[in-house]
Formats: structure tokens, C-alpha cells, sequence
């Protein structure tokens, strides 16, 4: 059976190194394998790792640990058999579309001629052809992926794989050119023999893949597969992709088991990773949740629908009001709390003081920092040390982002103050006598 | 099988009809310019012996030859500067070790001043092509090259360094060579800053002319035929005359090669902008359309695109990443500490060289008292460009304002930039002389002379890109008068004034060599300061002061860099981002 497997992971680990020299992991343990004849999806939330992932395989980075072989040979580099299409599309701005699509083959020394004839033909084939003199500032969003796709297949890969290849893309774009993408490959039009899916569009994922694994994270390893046996085309609104996009759905936002905490009240160092997200979307969902239709609760994939918002941009969301207590996520549905629902009918001035009280209680990072200031005899302290907590387990630029999320929470709260040019956190000033 | 309809093909052919009007156009242009050139060319290699009195005359019927000469020169000095810059970047990018040495040797390189490599550099250049007038061009093309080169190198290096990361990861996917991956993404995509920065470049070029082509090094008086030596001959006959003549020729070359040579590189260029959406300031030049129209000229382009992308296919990557070649090679960092040892050590060695020979050579007293002139001339520098931007912000912000004058505008300070300070001796010289004024105050402003140009420009540019909303809510909100000015134009502009006074400081110190030290016949006006102190030792031939003036000017350049404009630098950048 080894015969047709393309991409073979054995107990991959990759940790970077932190700026004060700790090694952080990243990846731990990832055992996968891309089998000939197959899709398979990869969903996670952002700091899964999930790129980290695809770059191993594209032989961008190398792994630290474990086996990355293609066909039975380790990979070094970049390998000839695996293409990739990218998010932001990286088309060359100074080429011609056709010599974007040629870049590849003239890297190789492929004579003029017959670069020109297979850039032709995919370029037809992709929807393409006349637009072979055009710059890519000329085309549109969709059109340029296109370009991306053609500069991948041109090469005759053994292994595409799609760093969220449609999420920079208005919804119907995306959904299009990812059935002319689905098309080709039924029909066996490219060589392609097998495809990789980066992704966190859960629907994306249900709709192309004929596995979905899912990464979780801190560090990133596989927690869950699924297998998905539909024929092609699948038809978004029958029961059973339904079904399937409801558990996706269900298992993303399972929370990682609860150790039940013995009544040690010391946080976990992981704890003070805070969700992407920030005030105004988590009131705008708790406002959305509560009215109607929804009245209180609400199926995940119809609330993003209403919301008009991806699931990269709710998740964090999700992960926030499950923290602070305002909502509850469960098997893909989404409720308010009791006081969740006592938050949405506050005052404003109520509203902030509630949310301080949250943070202080259930948001360690934002508890610490209070703590740490209120042991200040000015009630004062640079972000610095903060900064370098958050450094010793997460990445510098991740790290600046949590303390930004933390410091947004805190002021909405008042639970502290931040003054942006000096960089230092304060207690908030007593209120003035009123 | 694939016989696809390509409409490019087609189009093609239905063009193709043999010359029309716009070749019957080009064609005298062209092949007046390259009789021109080749006759300049010729006239380099000239029969010369040392302490021959080259002769210049102030007719201006030898203008034209001398406006030749010169822009032959800068332009062989500017293809020197551009095969240096792209040596040096394409090296300081690749390899960590080498970048480690010559980034921060560029940063000397650049604050030296020009008179500094021309001491240096006039004796082996003559030594070169004994008795031939070349050795002395070269030399001159030297210099020229010394006031070019570095913003171009560094500007190239910057933008290798800044390459957009998805591009980087694409060219590795693709398996594209060093070689490759040079020509394809790295140098397009710093086209637009590296053509920015040899424009400045010319600019640069022309300010120094007059002691690139007059060299009066160590005794020696050497004219070149050229604008520059016109005018340092039309300064020592005290001929005002001339010195219009001269202006007028200047302007006229500016244009020729701004309107031949720029524009239409600077129009191509456009395409290589990385940002993806069509901007509103598209470069425009007619000759570029007019060669896109004229079906020879295609043709010919088209031939040599052909023939330039073939040495593309050289150095392919024959191997893939399941090869074991392509893995990673891990630097033994016992290496990267040897190495580290070792440049240490040469430092180390270098500070020794110094203190001895400033001990046994020139002695602590006159070190202390150039350091004393480095101060003077600091001090002047500092106020200068202080007052330079009391007078210019408030007028570039206007003008940025108001974009149909900023186009115009952006030009004319260009020009300014480039006029050599030599032009404004006698006005300067009849007003010291006649009026009694002081030479150590009223020289000064001749320093910022030809440097406040960049502060307007920059400030212009900034203040052309304050967006529309900013300033109709301003208006909105009824701000008006200082605190508009506080609370808006001046944080809106306050990044690109910085670039601006940075450029505009480097140049002053420059500048300080040829303004505090100014002739006018027999007159002769002294500020006391570290540039006049240069120019005096280098007319003496004196080369251990010479070497020590140069070397306190570039740690004083150096210093101010690294302690007052990075800091301001740095804020801007964190302000505005």
C-alpha cells in the first residue's frame, strides 16, 4: 500500500526559537500521510501550526524531528513533484500573466517554445486564455488566483497544496472557482494525484475534502480526523453535508479536555493566550445572539451567515465569550449565559464595569497584570516584562498581539490604563469626585 | 494539437507593416545620440604629461563640448555606481558574514567627502595611462562615481532585504537559482527606489563637479574639458558672464537627460511598483511612447528582451529537494565565533593604527583642535538645517496642499539640488567684501544651500499623501490656524520631514568643504570650521591632515546618524505606522 502514498509524516516536531534563546514548539508529534487519488483538508485556528505544516511539506522550512519523505524520499527543499498556491496570491507584478505561469518551467531551462505551448493550454484550460499579455494589477481578485493555479499546474505537480487558496476572495469567487478547481479534478484533467487543503473555512473544507483533520493547538498537533465519503459535487443544502458541517463545527469548538483543576488557583502559562478578537465584535455577537431570530441561541454555521462573518473572524470571538462567561459553545450550537444575558441588557457604564469583573476573575493575563500594577507603590510598569512572559511560550509577533488584545480588554474594563508612547501600564486614576 | 488562438499573435501581424511615422521620427534622434556620444567618447583618450596647463576657454561656443564631456562622465561614473550597487547588494544579501563587514563600511564610505577619495585616489589613476589625459579622467569619473555610488548601493541592499516574503517563498517553490531569483524578483522589485536614487544620484553629481573636474590636488592643477572646470576657470577670471553661460548649460544638460534619459526609465518602470492598484501619479514621458509606437524600435526591443532572458535559463537548480544537496547546510557556529574573533581583532588593530599615528604623526594638540572645528561646523550644520526648515515646512506644506503646483514644484527643487554652490561665489563674495560681514556667519548658509531642496521635497510629497478625510474633518471640526497646524500637518508630515533633514544634514557636512572655504579671483573668504580645514590640507597636499580632517568628519556624521537622526527616525516610523 505504500506504492501510492505521496506525502508521508512520521512524529514531526518543529519549535522556533524565542528571542531569549527557549526553544517554543510549535508542532508536536504529527503523524499524516496523502494517499494518490485524494483530498484531505486541514482546519485549525490560527497558532495550530497549520502553515507551519504545509511549509514542511513544501520543503520551505525543515522539520526539526521525524520523518518528511515524498514518495519514499526525504525531502530537503523544495521538491519538483509539489506546487503550491498561496493566500495572497504572489503573482509577480512585473510579469506578463503568461510569464508568471512560464516562471517555473524557465527556472528549469524548458526551451521557449514548449513553455509557451503548456502555458497556453493551462491557461485555457483555467479559464485564461486571451489574458496571456495582461499584468496582474489589470485582474481581479479571482482572476489573478487563477493565474496561481495555472503557475502550479503548469509544472505537471504530483501534489498540490492550497494555502487557504480562496479565503482572500468574496464568498462567491471563491465558492466558483473552487468548483472549477473540484471539476478539473474529477474529470481528471490534471496530473495532480493529490491535493492539500489549508483552510478555516469549515464549509470549504466539508464541500472539497475527502478527509478533514483538524489541528489543535499550543502546541499544534492532530486531535481529530474525519472522513468524508459524499460523492462530488456536493450540494451544500442536502442533510448530509448539513450533518457534516454541524459536527465539524461541534468538534472545532470543543474545548481541549478540562483538567478539572484541583482547586490550585495558579494559571497554566498557556492560559494567558487571548483569542483574537476584540470588544466591539464580541458585543456585536452577544447583541446578534440575543435578538432575534436567535433569542438567546443559535446554530454556529446560521449565526456566521447572519453575522455575515467567517469563521476565522468568529472563532476567536467564540473562544472569548466561552472565557469570560457570557456565552456557552457546544456541539456547534452557541448560547447565552445567565449573565451573558443580564450584560446585554446593562447600561453602558454597567456593561464595562461587568466586563472588568469577568477579566479579573476568568482572564489570568489581565488578572496578573492588575495584580502586578497593584503592587506597584505608583501603581505603574512598562510593558516590557509582560511582553517577555508571553515570549517564553508564544512567537515575538504573537506575543505582541495577545498583550495588544489584553490591553484593549483591560482599558475597556478599567482595570488599567496604557499610555501608547511610553508603553507603560497604570492603575486607572480614582474617579474624580463626580 | 495545441493550436490555440492567441489574439496577441494576431494583433502582432495586423501590425506589421513596415516602418511608420513615429520610426521616421526616432531614428534621427537615436543616431544623432550615438554620433554625439562616440565622438565625446573619443576625445577621453588625450595625449597628457603631468603639470601640462590644460587650456579652457570662456567662449560659450565650447559649451556644448564641455555639457558633453560632462554628462559622458556622470553617466560612465553612474554605470560604474550601478554595477558597484549591484555587486555590492547582491553579496550583503547573500552571505551574513560579508553583510556584517560592508554595511557598516558603506555607512563610512558615506559620510566621506568626495575630496577625501579624490586625494586618495588622482596619483594611481595617472600612474594607470602615463601620458595619456585618461588617467585624469578616470580620476574624475572616480569622484564622481564616490558622490553616487553608496545611496544607490544601500537603496538596492534595503529593498533586497524588504522583498516581499510570499514572493521569496514562491521563487523556492518554483526552484529558482540565486541567479535566477536576482533577475526575476529581486532586482524589479527595487527598480522603482534604485531609479529614485540615481536620479538623486546625478543631482549629487553635479553639486561636486567643479572638484571632480578641477583637481587641484597636492599641487597639481588639472582642468578636464567640462562644465566643471568652465566654472572653476570662469571663478578664478571673476567672469560673471560665464558663470550664466554656465548656469544656462547646466540647466540645458539637466533637462536633455531628465527628458532622454529619466522620464522614459522612470515611466517603464511603473510597472514594477509592487503595490497592485493603479496609483494617480503614473509617471509620464513622451519619448517612451513614442518608442512604444514605432514599430522598429518594438521590434529591436523585442529581439533584445529575447536575447536578454536567455542567460535566465543559466544556473538552473538541476536537483530537487529530494536530493540530499538541497538540505540546509547548519554553519558550524564555532566558525561564525572564529569569524567574529577575527573582525574584532581587525578593529582592534585599526583603533591601534590611529592612536599611533595621530600620537607620532599629527599629535594630540591638532587633533583637539580639528575636533574643535568639527564642532564648529556641527553647530552650523544643526541651525542651519533648523532654520532651513523654520522657512521651507510651512511653504512645502502649502504647496503639498495644492497638487497641481506639487508636480512642477517637486521638479524645480530637483534642479536646485543639483546647482553646483560654486555658481553663487561671486554674489556671495560681493556681498561679504562690500558690506564687511562677517565670512564665519554669513558663509554658513551656502552649506544648506544646495541640501534644503530635500527637506522641501520631501515635506511636499508628504504633504501631497495627507488623505482628503483628515482634512475635511480638520475643516469639520473648525480647527484652524496653529492648532491645525499642531494637531495635524505638522504629525502628517513629520515622517517624511525626517527623511528629508537627514539627507539634507549628510549633505550640509558635505557641502561644508567647498562653503566655508570660497574664491572669487583673488579674493578669498575662510569660516573656520572642519570643511574649510579639509580644503586647506588638501590644497597644501598635507596627507596625514587631510586623512585626519576626513576622519573626524565621518565620526562626527556617523555619530549624529546613530544618536540623533535614527532615534527621530525611529519615532516617525512608530508614529506614522
Amino acid at each position: 500500500m505504500t506504492k501510492n502514498l505521496l506525502i508521508d509524516l512520521k512524529g514531526v516536531a518543529k519549535s522556533f526559537r524565542a528571542a531569549d534563546g527557549t526553544a517554543r514548539s510549535v508542532l508536536e508529534k504529527v503523524d499524516f500521510e496523502l494517499k494518490e487519488g485524494e483530498i484531505v483538508a486541514l482546519l485549525g485556528k490560527s497558532g495550530s501550526g497549520k502553515s507551519t505544516l504545509l511549509r514542511i511539506i513544501a520543503g520551505l522550512i525543515p522539520a526539526d524531528t521525524g520523518k518528511v519523505a515524498y514518495r519514499e524520499s526525504p525531502i530537503y527543499g523544495p521538491v519538483a513533484g509539489v506546487a503550491m498556491v498561496f493566500q495572497s496570491f504572489a503573482l509577480f507584478p512585473w510579469l506578463t500573466v503568461q510569464q508568471n505561469v512560464e516562471l517555473g518551467l524557465e527556472a528549469q531551462g524548458v526551451p521557449a517554445d514548449e513553455r509557451e505551448a503548456r502555458a497556453d493550454a493551462v491557461l485555457e484550460m483555467i479559464g485564461l486564455a486571451g489574458f496571456g499579455g495582461a499584468l496582474p494589477r489589470e485582474l481581479s481578485g479571482g482572476m489573478k488566483q487563477r493565474v496561481g493555479i495555472a503557475r502550479a499546474l503548469v509544472t505537471n505537480p504530483d501534489v498540490l497544496l492550497m494555502d487557504e487558496a480562496f479565503s482572500a476572495l468574496d464568498v462567491l469567487t471563491g465558492e466558483t472557482l473552487r468548483n472549477d478547481m473540484l471539476e478539473l479534478w474529477d474529470e481528471n484533467r490534471i496530473p495532480t494525484k493529490g491535493i492539500l487543503i489549508v483552510s478555516h473555512n469549515i464549509e470549504e473544507a466539508v464541500m472539497m475534502s475527502d478527509r478533514i483533520i483538524m489541528l489543535s493547538s499550543d502546541p499544534g498537533c492532530i486531535r481529530c480526523e474525519v472522513k468524508i465519503d459524499l460523492p462530488r459535487p456536493r450540494n451544500v443544502d442536502s442533510a448530509e453535508v448539513r450533518a457534516l458541517i454541524d459536527e465539524v463545527y461541534g468538534l472545532m469548538t470543543m474545548r481541549p479536555v478540562q483538567e478539572v483543576a484541583a482547586g490550585v488557583p495558579v494559571p497554566k502559562r498557556q492560559d494567558y493566550r487571548l483569542p483574537e478578537t476584540d470588544v466591539s465584535r464580541i458585543e456585536a455577537v452577544l447583541d446578534l445572539l440575543a435578538d432575534a431570530p436567535f433569542n438567546g441561541r443559535a446554530d454556529l454555521p446560521q449565526l456566521a451567515e447572519e453575522a455575515e462573518l467567517s469563521d476565522e473572524e468568529l472563532f476567536p470571538t467564540y473562544e472569548a465569550l466561552g472565557q469570560l462567561g457570557f456565552a456557552l459553545v457546544e456541539k456547534g450550537d452557541i448560547s447565552l449565559t445567565p449573565l451573558g444575558k443580564r450584560y446585554v441588557e446593562a447600561e453602558q457604564i454597567d456593561r464595562q464595569e461587568l466586563f472588568g469583573q469577568q477579566l479579573l476573575t476568568h482572564v489570568p493575563l489581565v488578572a496578573h497584570i492588575r495584580r502586578s500594577l497593584e503592587q506597584e507603590a505608583n501603581g505603574m510598569l512598562p510593558e516590557g516584562p509582560f511582553l517577555e512572559l508571553l515570549e517564553e511560550f508564544l512567537e515575538a509577533d504573537e506575543a505582541k498581539r495577545v498583550l495588544g488584545v489584553a490591553v484593549e480588554w483591560g482599558r475597556y474594563g478599567e482595570v488599567y490604563e496604557y499610555d501608547y508612547h511610553t508603553g507603560r501600564l497604570t492603575l486607572p486614576e480614582p474617579a474624580e469626585s463626580a | 494539437m495545441f493550436e490555440l488562438f492567441n489574439p496577441q499573435k494576431t494583433a502582432d501581424s495586423i501590425n506589421d507593416r513596415g516602418p511608420n511615422r513615429w520610426d521616421w521620427a526616432l531614428l534621427p534622434l537615436v543616431l544623432a545620440l550615438l554620433i554625439v556620444f562616440a565622438f565625446g567618447a573619443m576625445q577621453m583618450s588625450h595625449p597628457f604629461s603631468v603639470g601640462e596647463a590644460s587650456e579652457i576657454s570662456l567662449d560659450p561656443v565650447y559649451l556644448p563640448y564641455y555639457l558633453l564631456r560632462t554628462i559622458l562622465r556622470m553617466f560612465t561614473a553612474l554605470g560604474f555606481s550601478l554595477l558597484f550597487s549591484l555587486a555590492f547588494a547582491a553579496i550583503a544579501a547573500k552571505y551574513a558574514k560579508a553583510e556584517k563587514i560592508m554595511v557598516p563600511m558603506l555607512d563610512v564610505l558615506q559620510s566621506v567627502p568626495i575630496l577625501g577619495f579624490q586625494a586618495i585616489a588622482i596619483a594611481p589613476f595617472i600612474a594607470l595611462f602615463p601620458g595619456n589625459l585618461l588617467g585624469v579622467e578616470c580620476a574624475a569619473i572616480f569622484a564622481i562615481f564616490t558622490s553616487q555610488a553608496w545611496n544607490m548601493a544601500f537603496s538596492l541592499y534595503q529593498s533586497i532585504r524588504t522583498v516581499p516574503p510570499e514572493l521569496s517563498e514562491a521563487t523556492r517553490i518554483f526552484r529558482l537559482s540565486s541567479w535566477q531569483r536576482f533577475w526575476r524578483l529581486e532586482l524589479p522589485f527595487a527598480m522603482p527606489g534604485l531609479l529614485w536614487n540615481m536620479m538623486m544620484s546625478m543631482s549629487g553629481g553635479w553639486f561636486f563637479l567643479v572638484a571632480a573636474e578641477a583637481i587641484s590636488v597636492a599641487g597639481q592643477d588639472i582642468k578636464l574639458p567640462g562644465i566643471g572646470s568652465y566654472i572653476a576657470v570662469a571663478i578664478e577670471a571673476k567672469n560673471g558672464g560665464a558663470i550664466a553661460w554656465a548656469i544656462g548649460a547646466m540647466l540645458t544638460g539637466i533637462l536633455l537627460y531628465d527628458q532622454l534619459f529619466f522620464r522614459p526609465l522612470l515611466a517603464w518602470a511603473d510597472k514594477f511598483r509592487f503595490e497592485e492598484s493603479q496609483s494617480e501619479t503614473a509617471q509620464e514621458s513622451w519619448l517612451l511612447n513614442w518608442m512604444r509606437s514605432s514599430h522598429w524600435f518594438r521590434g529591436l526591443t523585442d529581439k533584445l528582451w529575447i536575447l536578454l532572458s536567455r542567460p535566465l535559463g543559466w544556473f538552473s537548480v538541476r536537483y530537487d529537494g529530494t536530493s540530499a544537496k538541497a538540505s540546509v547546510r547548519q554553519i558550524n557556529p564555532v566558525w561564525s565565533k572564529v569569524w567574529d574573533v577575527a573582525l574584532t581583532l581587525a578593529c582592534l588593530w585599526a583603533a591601534y593604527r590611529m592612536i599611533t599615528f595621530i600620537h607620532s604623526d599629527v599629535g594630540w594638540g591638532e587633533t583637539g583642535h580639528v575636533v574643535g572645528l568639527g564642532l564648529i561646523t556641527l553647530l552650523r550644520v544643526m541651525l542651519l538645517i533648523a532654520l532651513a526648515s523654520l522657512v521651507w515646512v510651512p511653504i512645502a506644506v502649502w504647496i503639498g496642499l495644492r497638487p497641481q503646483y506639487s508636480q512642477q514644484v517637486q521638479a524645480v527643487a530637483q534642479f536646485l539640488a543639483a546647482f553646483p554652490v560654486n555658481l553663487m561665489f561671486p554674489l556671495v563674495v560681493f556681498a561679504v567684501v562690500s558690506l564687511n560681514l562677517s565670512p564665519n556667519i554669513w558663509l554658513s548658509p551656502l552649506m544648506v544651500f544646495g541640501t534644503q531642496w530635500y527637506i522641501l521635497f520631501n515635506v511636499v510629497a508628504g504633504a501631497s499623501t495627507i488623505p482628503n478625510e483628515l482634512r475635511l474633518a480638520s475643516d469639520n471640526l473648525g480647527l484652524k490656524g496653529w492648532l491645525k497646524w499642531k494637531r495635524v500637518y505638522l504629525p502628517a508630515i513629520f515622517p517624511s520631514y525626517i527623511t528629508g533633514a537627514i539627507t539634507a544634514s549628510g549633505g550640509s557636512w558635505n557641502a561644508s568643504i567647498v562653503a566655508e572655504y570660497v574664491t572669487w579671483g583673488k579674493t578669498t573668504l575662510i569660516a573656520d570650521g572642519l570643511g574649510s580645514y579639509i580644503k586647506q590640507m588638501t590644497e597644501v597636499g598635507d596627507f596625514h591632515r587631510i586623512a585626519l580632517g576626513i576622519g573626524v568628519m565621518c565620526i562626527f556624521v556617523m555619530l549624529l546618524n546613530r544618536f540623533f537622526w535614527r532615534k527621530l527616525y525611529l519615532l516617525a516610523e512608530d508614529r506614522s505606522s
